[in-house]
């Protein structure tokens, strides 16, 4: 264990090192993407033009069985998440290998934020948070790869994740409390004669939460990418002078992959207090 | 919604609809410093809250959302 542990530590000056290299190579890809698009389209950049959803192949109609590049990178996020998990869970050695101690690091981090925040009788749920958690973790991280299609930026893709636990949780609190699940709106701490103002007020908030809880992860990630193809056009249009924006780029992109991951953390910690709020309604 | 003066409209209600986006930022500052606040006098209390603070932070975003959804709407929507 104890060499263990200095190898660790040996190598995560150079693992910082490398993954700022990545980054960088990263940023330059996205600005050299653009420049493509630059000699070939003019000077019309638009930075929303990659989050237009277009056919895998042929460029028919989109119906609801077309393959698109959303289809796609959503198919592979759930191909690379069952891989880590494959992965992670097929060797159960005692000491764990990268890829075991990453899936082992993630099934405890949501794990031990469903018991905090909901409470243990919500880790029957613990399955549907977790799946929802590294769904949209690893969707937003695909997103961050040049050249690729970010799904969760699109409301649409938000938008039915939100409104599944939005019909989850309200089954779920009617299920398990009856019509005391209505008690979540009447707030028996105030005084009586605020209640029917504040049980208007709770029962708007209920029903803007699926609005807010899929708006903030499609408007984080799409203003986050726009913002970085707004700063790789100013590379493309400003020739040698584009070493400025291109470093820009570099530390919008190492904020972008935090907020990828932030992202991720606070829509599955909001589904906790969510079904926290439908297994324990009384205020 | 057609002619140039609708149009100017609905950029200068955008550009007023960012406005909401700063505030909300305000907010968010003010949740995270306060929660730092907080953590330097009591650090060994700060780790249990962290999920607080990112409920609290999420709350905060939540009404900029709404100013950044009206600015969607007005530019795509309308």
């Amino acid at each position: 264990m104890a060499t263990e542990s200095t190898n660790t530590q040996g190598k995560s000056g150079s693992g910082r090192v490398v993954f700022f290299v990545l980054i960088a190579i990263a940023a330059v890809l996205f600005v050299l993407g653009l420049v493509d698009e630059y000699t070939m389209d003019g000077p019309n950049i638009h930075p929303m033009d990659q989050f237009i959803v277009s056919p895998l192949f042929g460029d028919g109609p989109i119906r609801f069985y077309t393959p698109t590049n959303v289809t796609l990178w959503m198919a592979l996020a759930v191909a690379s998440v069952a891989a880590l998990m494959v992965m992670g869970t097929g060797g159960r050695a005692v000491i764990p290998s990268r890829s075991q101690s990453m899936a082992e690091l993630a099934y405890g981090f949501v794990r031990k934020m469903v018991e905090d925040v909901a409470g243990k009788d919500a880790l029957p749920f613990f399955p549907y948070i977790f799946t929802l958690f590294l769904f949209i973790l690893f969707a937003n991280f695909l997103g961050l790869i040049p050249m690729s299609f970010t799904t969760t930026s699109h409301i649409a893709v938000t938008a039915i994740l939100a409104a599944a636990v939005f019909l989850t949780v309200t089954l779920v609190g009617f299920i398990k409390n009856g019509a005391g699940f209505l008690s979540l709106f009447w707030v028996s701490s105030a005084p009586l004669a605020l209640r029917p103002v504040l049980a208007v007020i709770e029962i708007i908030s209920y029903f803007v939460r699926p609005v807010s809880h899929s708006i903030r992860l499609a408007g984080n990630l799409m203003a986050g990418h726009a913002v970085l193809k707004v700063f790789a056009g100013f590379a493309g249009a400003m020739g040698m002078a584009g070493i400025a924006p291109i470093l820009g780029v570099v530390a919008i992109y190492g904020l972008e992959v935090l907020v990828s991951a932030i992202q991720a953390y606070v829509f599955t910690i909001l589904t906790c207090v969510y079904l926290k709020d439908a297994l324990h309604p009384h205020h | 919604m057609e002619g140039d003066i609708a149009q100017m409209g609905q950029f200068i209600g955008a550009g007023l609809a960012a406005i909401g986006s700063g505030a909300a930022a305000i907010g968010v500052g003010h949740v995270a410093g306060n929660f730092l606040a907080g953590a330097l006098r009591n650090p060994s209390a700060a780790a249990g809250q962290t999920a607080t603070l990112f409920i609290g932070i999420a709350f905060a975003e939540a009404l900029g959302i709404f100013a950044f959804l009206v600015a969607l709407l007005l530019m795509f929507a309308v």
